[in-house]
């Protein structure tokens, strides 16, 4: 079983936006046709986007910490938004686990979107049916892109690849030694859907120094620092030595 | 969540109607058992009319919640998994048989099908009338389950949904059955106004137990969890975007909590404190009492629409945790 999912890096991402333009790009350029984009110039712009980028502050002034957060579709491993499709519409691909909606059966009626506990479903305003992250998935598959471009449009356009894509279900896929080794975790798992996506939590790089570590421990006669030293006023050795 | 009129109207108007169903068999049943006057047969085929009309256009408002009602249709093919899609399906099967049930009626078409021992006979009507309470109880569940299926929205979420839905709309049919009977047979006013009081305030105690449920709440999903760092204070800075989306929208009512508290007494005294004291005074009423009654069911059924909007507005779907803060 292949379950294709992103991993997302909130060390790394510094929330340019790069992956959400990115995806509005690729995604209204469609077959599907466009995702609407309603007053874009005027007093309050409205319109569909498979992929949002917020940002958080955790801690209190001035400990605090900003974490930009990508937020899309999590292609869950039990989607609940899924069996309540009474048109069907709304689909799990068995053979790489993408969750999807077919846009040609979609009545419209939102009710996915109540069943999803993550926000990611978006009703297309023009198009009049629900919409989401396809994981690119006429992208992905595409015999005419070269296989290195062969990746959902998000992860091509970040730019400190803070997006990894691959199939969760492989013990040896990039994603899942990332989530393995550097802690991925998933969103709300009190509800049991499973996310497929997974998040790499913030990680901080500190060594810790002692005294000891400084003054060389393992010297106990203490050799180097019986070493005649130079005076602070005295040359030193880079010109010329006093012992 | 944003209470959308179409989907207000539609829980509404079908319940009434569903409601008004099972008054009209409740007399007929009572009447067959010699407990109340029968009516004539025009009291059966008005109040399936009226049931009709008020099913018709519950259907009707329906089609305004869809983004593409033409492929309306295509709902009834996922019953396996979706009470959406089965109160599709049960709901022109019980309008069917409100259809059946209300000819069969009008033209005092009747046969005995069959006999069951003690020379009862089993009349065409009470068995259309079996079915069609089987079927209004088929939908009460369906349209309930609809929204305490989800169990992401904790206030829907509970067995308590279903009794109520079941509660309030057989409360609002009894008293338009009520007003019927007053119009048409008024020997069966204290037999309907009895039991549309009783449901009245049987839907009150378990619409007051619902939101005593509600208002202890324990949210399951927190900031915390919803974007996995385990930091007691979190603020949202940006939700990614300026202006507004369907996540904004559909999840909001977007009204203060002093207007919810509103809705609430106000659903509270004109869907169960006026309609009780008007049914009782009917009741005790010398004179012609239609008129009280009409009023009784108007005022109701728009307490009902209030405390449906109320039941929208109040659940809080935990989507919100994600758009808290515009920039």
């Amino acid at each position: 079983m292949t379950q294709l999912a992103l991993v997302i890096d909130l060390n790394v991402c510094v929330g340019c936006q790069a992956c959400v333009t990115s995806c509005k790009e690729w995604n209204t350029s469609g077959e599907a046709g466009p995702l609407v984009d309603m007053n874009p110039y005027g007093a309050d712009p409205t319109g569909t986007f498979f992929n949002r980028v917020q940002t958080f502050e955790v801690g209190e002034f001035p400990n605090t910490e900003t974490v930009h957060f990508p937020k899309s579709c999590l292609h869950c491993e039990e989607p609940p938004c899924v069996p309540v499709c009474p048109t069907g519409a709304s689909y799990k691909r068995k053979e790489d686990g993408i969750v999807l909606v077919d846009y040609d059966k979609c009545i419209g009626c939102k009710y996915c979107s109540w069943a999803c506990p993550y926000g990611v479903r978006e009703v297309d305003a023009q198009r009049r049916v629900m919409t989401k992250c396809t994981l690119c998935v006429d992208r992905i598959y595409d015999q005419d892109l070269p296989e290195w471009d062969r990746k959902p449009a998000c992860v091509r356009a970040c730019p400190t690849n803070a997006r990894l894509y691959g199939d969760i279900h492989d013990p040896n896929s990039v994603v899942s030694q990332a989530i393995r080794e550097n802690g991925g975790y998933q969103l709300m798992p009190e509800w049991g859907t499973k996310p497929a996506n997974h998040y790499l939590p913030r990680r901080k790089t500190r060594i810790t120094v002692r005294e000891d570590e400084l003054e060389r421990a393992d010297n106990p006669l203490k050799i180097d620092s019986q070493l005649p030293k130079p005076g602070r006023d005295e040359p030193s050795l880079d010109d010329v030595t006093s012992w | 969540m944003h209470p959308a009129f179409s989907v207000l109207f539609l829980t509404t108007l079908i319940g009434a109607g569903q409601g008004l169903f099972l008054a009209l068999f409740s007399v007929e049943a009572y009447a067959e058992l010699g407990l109340v006057p029968a009516p004539g047969s025009d009291f059966f085929a008005i109040g399936s009319l009226l049931s009709l009309g008020l099913l018709g256009l519950g259907l009707f408002a329906s089609f305004f919640h869809l983004g593409r009602p033409e492929r309306a249709w295509r709902t009834a093919t996922k019953w396996r998994t979706s009470w959406l899609s089965r109160e599709v399906i049960v709901l022109p099967a019980f309008m069917g048989m409100v259809f059946l049930y209300g000819l069969a009626h009008w033209l005092q078409f009747n046969p005995p099908l069959g006999v069951l021992p003690g020379d009862n006979f089993v009349l065409l009507t009470v068995l259309l009338g079996i079915l069609g309470t089987l079927l209004a109880f088929a939908l009460f569940v369906s349209t309930a389950m609809i929204y305490a299926a989800v169990k992401f929205l904790q206030e829907w979420h509970s067995p308590l949904t279903v009794v109520n839905y079941t509660l309030l709309g057989a409360a609002s049919g009894f008293t338009l059955a009520t007003a019927l009977a007053a119009w048409a047979e008024t020997g069966l006013v204290p037999f309907l106004a009895g039991w549309a009081i009783i449901l009245t305030l049987l839907g009150l105690v378990g619409r007051v137990t619902s939101l005593i449920r509600n208002a202890r709440i324990q949210p399951k999903s927190t900031l915390q969890t919803a974007i996995g760092i385990k930091h007691p204070a979190i603020q949202q800075k940006s939700q990614g975007f300026m202006g507004g989306s369907f996540n904004t929208r559909e999840f909001f009512h977007h009204r203060s909590p002093a207007f919810l508290r509103a809705v609430k007494w106000l659903f509270l005294i004109s869907a169960f404190a006026i309609p009780t004291a008007l049914l009782a005074l009917a009741m005790v009423m010398t004179v012609d009492p239609t008129n009280v009654l009409i009023a009784a069911f108007v005022i109701q059924y728009l307490g009902l629409l209030a405390e449906r909007w109320f039941f929208f507005a109040q659940a809080n779907h935990p989507q919100n945790l994600y758009y808290q803060s515009v920039s």
